[in-house]
């Protein structure tokens, strides 16, 4: 749920990464919050971790600066993507504005892919959002990893398994390196701002 | 589901809180949504991470209500943590909030809990437009 706080013209929005465990949301987080300055980001914090499983989620505060006149806020959460967690999931998710997919391009990950997308889709229905209409965006992380000995899917093979019905914007990316972190938070980022102002609008 | 809040609103709300909160000796008040979003702080909270806060504590109000679902009941209406100087005191507002009270050791929890539930009664009709 987006707050629009009319006496400061601020708008603040939810943005959820989600995916399968291990595929790199707290990665995600991790470089965004070193890559900016502290003008722009808040405390990052990261409760209840486990090695670096995350038990509860993480937490980055972001002031994107200003779209016409309103300034934007968005607060990044990451999942916890083992399967057993589900409750935690929900509690996260609840008033979600923008999600995005962090697949894993390891091949073995497959199914896990495929399964953690269906877990999303079933936890927004039950929150009454319909997969279809949310912002979301997905991105296909450790690219990095191709040419390396350790087999990884191919782009065309994750556009098929996860994008076929949803045709949402997606991004290679390698969360430990950086490539394609910023332009997959950018995208979500304008889209979930233009839909909440969308609603704004047709108030 | 979203929340517009006008600058009317917003001022009511901090007035509310100044009023009841602040003056009966609390430290900070503070008002967010259950989906961690900070609506409004009041009181000093200079080195307080609210916005960290806000996030926990909606995390925090939520496992609540699930564990609360667990043992059968529908929700808990308000949660307390003392600490050696600070307490904090967490009260339900309607569905979609949550009241977060900090406040020190000489002010009574009787005290907060009193005006506590005042003030949620008169932020729920601002909070949903009734106002
Ligand atoms: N090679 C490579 N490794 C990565 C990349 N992104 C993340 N990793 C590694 O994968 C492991 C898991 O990353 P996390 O970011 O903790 O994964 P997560 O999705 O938050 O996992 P959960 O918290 O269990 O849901 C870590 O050891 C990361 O260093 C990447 O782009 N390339
Ligand atoms: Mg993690």
């Amino acid at each position: 749920m987006s707050f629009i706080d009319l006496s400061k013209n601020e708008v603040q929005c939810k943005v959820v990464y989600y995916g399968p465990g291990r595929g790199g949301k707290t990665t995600n987080l991790l470089y965004v919050h070193q890559a900016m300055t502290e003008a722009v980001r808040g405390k990052m914090v990261t409760i209840d971790t486990k090695g670096d499983r995350t038990l509860f989620f993480d937490f980055l505060p972001l002031a994107l600066g200003k779209i016409q006149n309103l300034s934007i806020k968005i607060q990044l959460y990451t999942v916890p993507g083992q399967v057993m967690y589900n409750a935690t999931r929900k509690l996260v998710l609840k008033g979600v504005d923008g999600v995005v997919f962090v697949a894993d391009s390891l091949k073995v990950q497959k199914e896990k892919n495929v399964e953690s997308l269906d877990n999303l889709r079933q936890n927004l229905a039950e929150d009454n959002i319909d997969i279809g209409e949310i912002p979301l965006v997905l991105q296909y992380n450790k690219r990095d990893l191709g040419g390396s000995n350790i087999p990884i899917l191919s782009v065309e093979e994750m556009e098929e398994d996860l994008n076929n019905r949803l045709q949402v914007p997606w991004f290679t990316g390698s969360a430990l390196k950086g490539d394609g972190v910023f332009e997959t938070l950018r995208e979500i980022s304008k889209r979930t701002v233009k839909q909440v102002s969308r609603k704004l609008l047709s108030r | 589901m979203d929340l517009v809040l006008s600058k009317e609103a917003i001022n009511n709300i901090v007035g509310v809180l100044d009023e009841d909160l602040l003056r009966a000796g609390a430290d900070c008040a503070l008002l967010v949504d259950r989906s961690g979003n900070l609506i409004v702080t009041r009181g000093d909270p200079a080195n307080l991470d609210v916005v960290a806060l806000a996030a926990l504590s909606a995390a925090n109000f939520g496992a609540t209500s699930e564990i609360a679902k667990l043992i059968g009941e529908d929700d808990f209406a308000l949660l307390f943590h003392k600490g050696k100087n600070e307490n904090i005191h967490f009260t339900k507002v309607g569905k979609g909030f949550i009241l977060i009270t900090l406040f020190g050791k000489d002010v009574s929890l009787g005290l907060i809990r009193l005006k506590t539930a005042k003030v949620t009664d008169q932020l729920i009709p601002i909070l949903t437009g009734e106002q």
